[in-house]
């Protein structure tokens, strides 16, 4: 079915941000489902059920997460929700939150009770601040009516959620980083094992969810995990929020079935309705700025000409060769105009600014890159940086405590794999790249 | 990075937070278990900021006790996350998004834009202590930019017509900072 909505349907109802409307709208079912019909286990079950998979980005099983929850006696667990949005090309989260605050708030109550917790969090990131008082007056509404606090709706059951802010910091988006944040310190991620499953907030079991992974919680709850199954091709099941930004025609938030074509999705009336301004599409980072970017030619098609679906597995089919990730869903297309060079650079400071500066291969190899992808842009390289560059690379990669390392390497290597003539024409030409933006402007793009 | 740091500068004279944001503290230390009140750390040092525009080391100092914890804890934190200003900043800071995707749509001509009107470069204050400028990594507008941040205000799909009105609307009260 085109254009089905379980997560943002009821989005442009007037008032759907106050409990009244959202109840009135069928809001909080699944929490009178729960707590009144189904055991904890139960509610677990129909999550692994639904194979809904993390929305952050990891693509991780959450029904497996969740059962990897210790549940040792007499400790008690915790529930936190990751809204610490801030990879770049992602900012569905916000959309959720800003507009649905119950829906998160429903998803939190639903999955607390699921997991067998008192008190739950929300990390919203700092910069978040007027949506984290979105979600404070919502949750003042919910206490209100009784769907939070002590026994919620007579059931016994006591669950207290509260909302903390970060300060600006990629990387507590990690899920060891931010308890740490929460914990009220510095976010430099902890080496796993311990996983926060078993040691996490406070040193108690703890699980940490996407916003979106914990909003859809709702509609899995209410028409059984099997239903959910039904929507999406193989281990990519349900809906997905795409945040599609760049040169397009028409970028925003957007619900889609997983499974949709990607031609369909840059090109489809209902989507972003191509590019913008009539150029070319040049290349596109399918799902938030730590994936591998692929160029035109990969984005439509798979290397084997198969149609590139908007999946976990069809964006990633043949590999870092080939192929990318659909990570947050952090869709960011590049027109005609674009300089490869200079974006890539971008991102690696990015991560040369973002990087915690606890391990040295992550804090001093991303900013080596940028430097040298800098010295690149501006015309003033040679070609043996580009080797370097895939030698910082591999440095990195695999040797940190956490995934910002690895998602600093990946997408460099990648740029340099897909368009290595353009790095070297910024050496070759170094007059030009210093005058202009972009690189190779004028090669042959496809439609 | 800034290898060279005026203290001089970082020091102000003592204040105490209104009565409404201590309130608001004593509220946030019962949102978490008995002892665990550093938690409430990143979200009173914003409580502070939005009442003194940056944090001096005396707040950080006041904050230290007001959680019970000491001030290196707060120092430590303060120093890690960018949102907090540890130098004095303008009446309003302006913070544009220069990470890819608002680039592909024009930031760097709207941090040129806003250093040319400004008359100032990223990092500065303005002559008459009205605005600084900024930049910041990816804010969340992805698709709505080139934005910048304003005291938790987005202002999205920038021009440069746009930011000229943005001060124009900043330097006659039109927006509270």
């Amino acid at each position: 079915m085109k254009g089905r909505k379980l997560l943002i349907e009821q989005v442009n109802i007037p008032g759907i941000e106050t409990f009244d409307v959202y109840r009135k709208n069928g809001g909080y079912r699944s929490v009178d489902k729960a707590i009144k019909t189904m055991s904890p286990d139960d509610v677990v079950e129909e999550v692994k059920k639904s194979g809904l998979r993390g929305r952050g980005g990891a693509g991780f099983p959450t029904g497996m997460k969740w059962s990897f929850l210790a549940k040792p006696e007499g400790v008690p667990r915790y529930l936190v929700c990751n809204a610490d949005e801030s990879e770049p090309g992602t900012f569905k989260d916000r959309y959720l939150m800003e507009y649905l605050p119950h829906l998160l708030i429903e998803g939190m109550i639903t999955s607390s009770y699921a997991l067998g917790c008192n008190l739950s969090f929300i990390y919203i990131r700092g910069e978040f601040m007027w949506i984290l008082d979105i979600l404070e007056k919502a949750i003042a509404e919910a206490y209100a009516q009784g769907y939070l606090g002590k026994n919620i709706i007579g059931s016994g059951y006591d669950l207290d959620l509260r909302v903390m802010p970060g300060g600006g910091a990629y990387i507590c988006g990690e899920e060891t980083a931010l308890i740490e944040s929460l914990e009220g310190e510095r976010g430099n991620p902890r080496i796993k094992p311990p996983f926060p499953a078993v040691k996490g907030l406070w040193g108690c079991p703890t699980v940490v969810n996407n916003v979106e992974s914990i909003a859809a919680v709702v509609p899995i709850v209410n028409d059984g995990g099997d239903a959910y199954a039904q929507i999406g091709i193989g281990r990519s099941t349900g809906t997905k929020l795409i945040s599609a930004s760049g040169n397009l025609a028409r970028p925003g938030v957007y619900e889609i079935d997983l499974g949709l074509s990607v031609e369909e999705f840059i090109y489809g009336d209902d989507y972003c309705r191509g590019m913008a301004n009539g150029k070319k599409l040049k290349a596109c980072i399918p799902g938030g700025s730590s994936v591998p970017i692929l160029p035109h030619y990969l984005v439509s098609k798979t290397a084997i000409g198969e149609d590139r679906l908007m999946t976990y597995e069809s964006l990633a089919d043949g590999g870092f060769s080939s192929g990318s990730m659909l990570g947050s869903g952090g869709f960011i297309v590049f027109d005609e105009d674009q300089c490869i060079v200079r974006n890539t650079w971008n991102f690696a400071r990015f991560y040369s600014h973002e990087s915690c500066g606890q391990c040295s291969p992550c804090r001093e190899g991303t900013s080596w890159m940028e430097k040298v992808l800098y010295r690149l842009e501006n015309g003033q390289g040679n070609l043996r940086d580009i080797d370097l560059l895939a030698e910082i690379n591999k440095k990195i990669e695999g040797n940190t405590i956490c995934p910002l390392g690895d998602a600093a390497a990946w997408p460099v290597a990648a740029a340099i794999h897909h368009f290595r003539e353009e790095f070297e024409w910024h050496v070759t030409n170094k007059e030009e790249s210093q005058t202009r933006n972009f690189g190779l402007s004028k090669e042959p793009v496809s439609a | 990075m800034k290898l060279h740091v005026d203290w001089n500068k970082r020091h102000a004279e003592k204040r105490e937070l209104s009565p409404e944001s201590l309130a608001k503290v004593n509220e946030l230390m019962t949102h978490v278990p008995e002892g665990k009140h550093k938690s409430a750390l990143i979200r009173v040092l914003h409580l502070a900021q939005i009442e003194f525009g940056w944090l001096s080391i005396e707040t950080m100092d006041y904050v230290a006790e007001l959680l019970k914890i000491q001030p290196i804890e707060v120092y430590e934190v303060a120093t890690f996350y960018t949102m907090f200003h540890l130098d004095p900043v303008g009446k309003h800071v302006f913070e544009v998004c220069r990470t890819g995707p608002c680039m592909l749509v024009g930031s760097d001509d709207i941090i040129a834009h806003l250093e040319n009107t400004l008359n100032i470069k990223v990092g500065e204050t303005t002559q008459d202590g009205m605005f600084t400028l900024k930049t910041a990594e990816c804010l969340g507008a992805c698709g709505y930019g080139p934005m910048l941040q304003c005291r938790f205000k987005n202002h999205e799909f920038l021009t440069k017509e746009k930011v000229d009105e943005l001060i124009e609307a900043y330097r006659s009260g039109q927006f509270e900072s």
